[in-house]
């Protein structure tokens, strides 16, 4: 492999300013949004359009250099860590909204597209996109794909996966290949559905065709305050119990609200041992209905105050605290692991106590924040690099949280996705039979390995090698039947 | 040979009944050191979709692979093995007040069958589809290797999602042997608001009317009889008691004074238009294109002199057409062409998923595929040597 031969063949195909190879300028690419990994990538290149993707990445095939896809860069597993020998392909420059077809509720873009730009573009026709991961005023929709993001509001409306109808990629054999469409089912395998989460490792997507959902009609959201988090996660049962499936229930433990306040002061009741933000959106009649069953809920179960948002402004605010809480731990403590793991939303009382004993064990603390409604934590491991040892409890805590979640018939990842950092817990959560199936896919796509290597899994599959199969002559073929 | 069953007129010289994952699996390696062709069998509700197996010497039936594992009904979670027919997955879940959020549009079928062909009715609007629903999937590879993907929690993004690949596949990937579905609250009450429609335009103005309204139906559906006969538009709102009233009562401004209103399912909701042994066609297109697609379906039956009754979703741009069975073969390739023509004008597609042989061997059941030589490679990984249901699937696969 050749970056030197790389960038010289590309130079005939792009612009100066499409190709980056001075060290001082490739170290902004240094890192994604989980900044303690950091990797200069030996070359930048940004493609203006799917044909330049393509011939991008036929260039890298032909110079046997890998290669790294990065939309906005705010992934929070290093799936977008550059390779110091591969090329970094950065989307910023397919920033398009090709169309919004309210008609067809469907809307064409770019993978460089700003996820709330989708948003913002179809509302004047009273429609929205609704995967709305925290990031979504900074992070791509290529990056929402390739990760298959979630959001808050994924409880109803689901995830990136349930939201696109099509795409176009460049395969890792640099050919651009349509995969479904505006119509729903396209025949043959969907491969669509097994590309939405790959993490760039199937391939680039260079166009995106997502579902427009149609804006609500009403949104009403609660703020809950009980005195811990097992009365919270009591009322967030019983909601779910007695047949609501609210928009979002998301829930902070005291120590996150002690940040959140610090950090924006967003006056959530004091003393509050635990916060739960409840919305429901929909028809008015449905609404109206379920709130006063949810307000029901919360204060059979304890909660000491209840606000209900008055007007957006309010909400906002309601959501501002939540939304703010990664960031905002950074306010109580010099240095912070996010964790992002999933459990059997049922298993929550126990898992926290778990954690919790976890963290005093290590004498680390730990602020919990998670979307309750579908049993996504992401407790917020404290430390201080500063004093000797507690960066390693930190990492120790962190990766134990990661086992309770899968001894609860859980997750390691429920929306932040496994990239470099996870790829060594896959073995807990699967068999290597698993996870060599799973590379059966990665094998079909790209055979010589060089679309994000490094990532997802553990240890690399073989293509060449198919381990414990039969090989001898395929009588079907030899009779001339084309055989697939 | 000793022919003791068949699928799809092919005759196979064993049938295996295995009763769990393991049997399952002792059974595929088996075929597989034997070089043995095998073809998955649940109710065998849809062992007449596709294209016939191009060889097969093994049935795998899995009607004993059945019941419920688990349900969790506190995270809205079930687990449930390939072979238990949907519908006592839905009595299983009743008491609980859930469901599987799948409609049953042929009576009897499994879930492993419904996985592997992604049968889908009326509510996929609402609901979505099994690659919607599907969280976790247990597969018997072609080399009786036994691999999981996928969990039991709704959300997860560890790994690739073998789910969404299995789904659809009519078993040429693996045998599915498992499934963990994402639950759905029963509703408190349900409500059918159906109008006639004068012609295609008619009820696409319907159906844009109630896209564009707050109503969010569950289903939105349209049928049209033969011969361009009259049409049905009919939407489901499904929630609690005041809320289904309202919606229904928006519903019956939208659509008209002439709208009936019933607590349960019209005639013919949510079943193909086809009997068996008739020729059934699956149409999709652009939401916006669902009035082309139904006036293009009027005029190809006009045109060709053959009955088409086309009924669907037309709240997704999911239709189904079906014709007699008896219509001459010719004259069947002639309406599938300019079906062709008008799903891709549509951005959509057309699949003849179900006909009688003749008709069969005379016209490209699968049409256009997208992404092909992928899918080939797909197959080649899962199955190099060919064994699960070869020649089933789209370009021979």
């Amino acid at each position: 492999m050749s970056i030197g031969a790389l960038a010289t063949a590309m130079h005939s195909r792009l612009a100066e300013d499409q190709i980056i190879t001075d060290r001082a300028r490739l170290r902004t690419y240094e890192c994604d949004g989980l900044a303690h990994y950091r990797v200069v990538p030996g070359i930048v290149l940004l493609p203006r359009t799917a044909e330049e993707c393509a011939a991008v990445v036929r260039a890298c095939v032909a110079h046997g250099v890998p290669f790294v896809a990065r939309g906005s860069g705010t992934g929070l597993s290093g799936g977008a860590l550059p390779h110091a020998d591969g090329a970094l392909i950065v989307t910023s420059q397919l920033r398009a909204i090709r169309e919004v077809a309210p008609q067809d509720e469907r809307a064409v873009l770019e993978p460089g597209v700003i996820n709330l730009q989708v948003s913002k573009a179809a509302a004047p026709h009273g429609y929205y996109y609704a995967p709305d991961p925290s990031s979504q005023q900074i992070c791509s929709i290529g990056g929402n794909v390739a990760e298959n993001s979630g959001g808050a509001h994924c409880l109803k409306y689901g995830f990136t996966a349930n939201h696109v109808t099509g795409v176009q990629i460049v395969t890792p054999d640099g050919e651009l290949v349509r995969l479904g469409g505006r119509a729903p089912d396209a025949p043959g395998y969907d491969l669509l559905g097994a590309f939405v989460g790959s993490e760039g490792t199937l391939g680039i997507a260079t166009e995106v065709t997502v579902r427009l959902v149609r804006l609500p009609e009403t949104v009403r959201t609660l703020l809950a305050a009980f005195t811990g988090t097992d009365a919270a996660g009591a009322a967030t049962s019983a909601i779910i119990a007695a047949g609501v499936v609210p928009a979002a229930v998301e829930m902070m433990d005291a120590l996150a609200i002690e940040a959140a306040e610090a950090a924006v002061h967003c006056g959530y009741p004091a003393g509050a041992g635990a916060v739960l933000i409840v919305e429901l959106d929909g028809p008015a009649a449905e609404v109206e209905a379920q709130f006063a069953a949810v307000e029901e809920f919360c204060r059979a179960h304890g909660a000491f105050e209840i606000r209900i948002a008055a007007d957006d402004a309010e909400r906002a605010l309601f959501w501002k605290g939540r939304k703010s809480a990664f960031a905002a731990v950074g306010r109580i403590s010099p240095d912070y692991i996010v964790q992002d793991g999933v459990i059997p939303r049922t298993a929550l009382p126990q898992v926290l106590t778990r954690i919790g004993e976890l963290a005093r064990e290590h004498g680390v603390r730990v602020a919990n924040v998670f979307h309750a409604g579908d049993g996504n934590l992401h407790p917020l491991v404290l430390f201080d690099e500063a004093v000797a040892g507690q960066a390693e409890r930190a990492e120790t805590v962190s990766g134990a949280i990661l086992d309770i979640c899968v001894e609860h018939g859980g997750s390691i990842t429920g929306e932040h996705g496994v990239g470099v950092d996870k790829a060594k817990h896959m073995p807990r959560m699967y068999t290597e039979a698993d996870l060599d199936t799973m590379q059966l896919l990665r094998c079909a796509f790209d055979p010589r390995g060089l679309a994000n290597p490094g990532k997802v899994f553990p240890t690399p599959r073989l293509c060449g090698e198919v381990p414990g199969r039969r090989k001898g002559p395929n009588p079907w073929h030899d009779a001339g039947v084309e055989v697939f | 040979m000793t022919v003791v069953d068949e699928i799809a007129g092919v005759p196979a010289a064993a049938v295996a009944e295995p009763a769990s994952t393991a049997e399952v699996a002792d059974v595929v390696r088996g075929a597989a050191a034997d070089e043995l062709a095998l073809v998955v069998r649940g109710a065998g509700t849809r062992q007449d979709w596709a294209l016939p197996p191009q060889r097969l010497d093994l049935i795998v039936d899995l009607g004993g692979v059945c019941g419920l594992v688990e349900h969790a009904a506190g995270d809205l979670v079930a687990i449930v093995r390939a072979g238990t027919p949907l519908r006592e997955v839905q009595e299983a879940l009743r008491p609980a007040g859930q469901q599987l959020a799948l409609d049953e549009p042929l009576p009897g079928a499994t879930v492993g069958g419904t996985v592997a062909v992604n049968a889908s009715g009326p509510r996929r609007m609402l609901y979505g589809t099994v690659r919607d629903l599907l969280i976790g999937v247990t597969v018997v590879r072609a080399d009786g290797v036994v691999a999981k993907a996928g969990g039991k929690v709704v959300k997860n993004v560890a790994g690739y999602d073998l789910g969404k690949l299995v789904a659809g596949s009519y078993g040429t990937l693996g045998v599915i042997t498992e499934c963990a579905f994402r639950l759905h609250p029963l509703p408190a009450a349900a409500r059918y608001v159906s109008a006639p429609a004068a012609g295609p335009d008619e009820a696409g103005r319907a159906v844009a009317s109630v896209l564009a309204a707050q109503v969010v139906p569950s289903a939105l559906e349209v049928d049209m009889a033969a011969g361009e006969g009259p049409l049905t538009v009919t939407a489901l709102v499904e929630g609690v008691p005041a809320g289904v009233d309202r919606r229904a009562a928006d519903l019956r401004k939208l659509l008209g004074e002439e709208t009936e209103q019933a607590e349960s399912p019209p005639p013919c909701w949510g079943t193909y238009p086809w009997a068996p042994g008739d020729v059934g066609i699956k149409l999709t297109c652009a939401l916006s294109r669902v009035p082309y697609l139904l006036t293009a379906a009027g005029v190809t039956a006009r045109l060709h002199d053959v009955p088409v009754r086309v009924r669907g979703s037309a709240g997704t741009g999911v239709l189904y057409a079906g014709l007699p069975g008896d219509t001459d073969p010719g004259v069947v390739a002639g309406v599938i062409s300019d079906l062709r023509a008008a799903t891709r004008a549509g951005a959509g597609h057309c699949v003849v998923l179900t006909a009688p042989p003749p008709v069969r061997t005379r016209v490209d059941v699968w049409g256009h595929v997208d992404g092909l030589d992928l899918m080939r490679r797909v197959k080649e990984q899962f199955d190099p040597a060919g064994t699960l249901a070869p020649g089933r699937f789209v370009g021979g696969i």
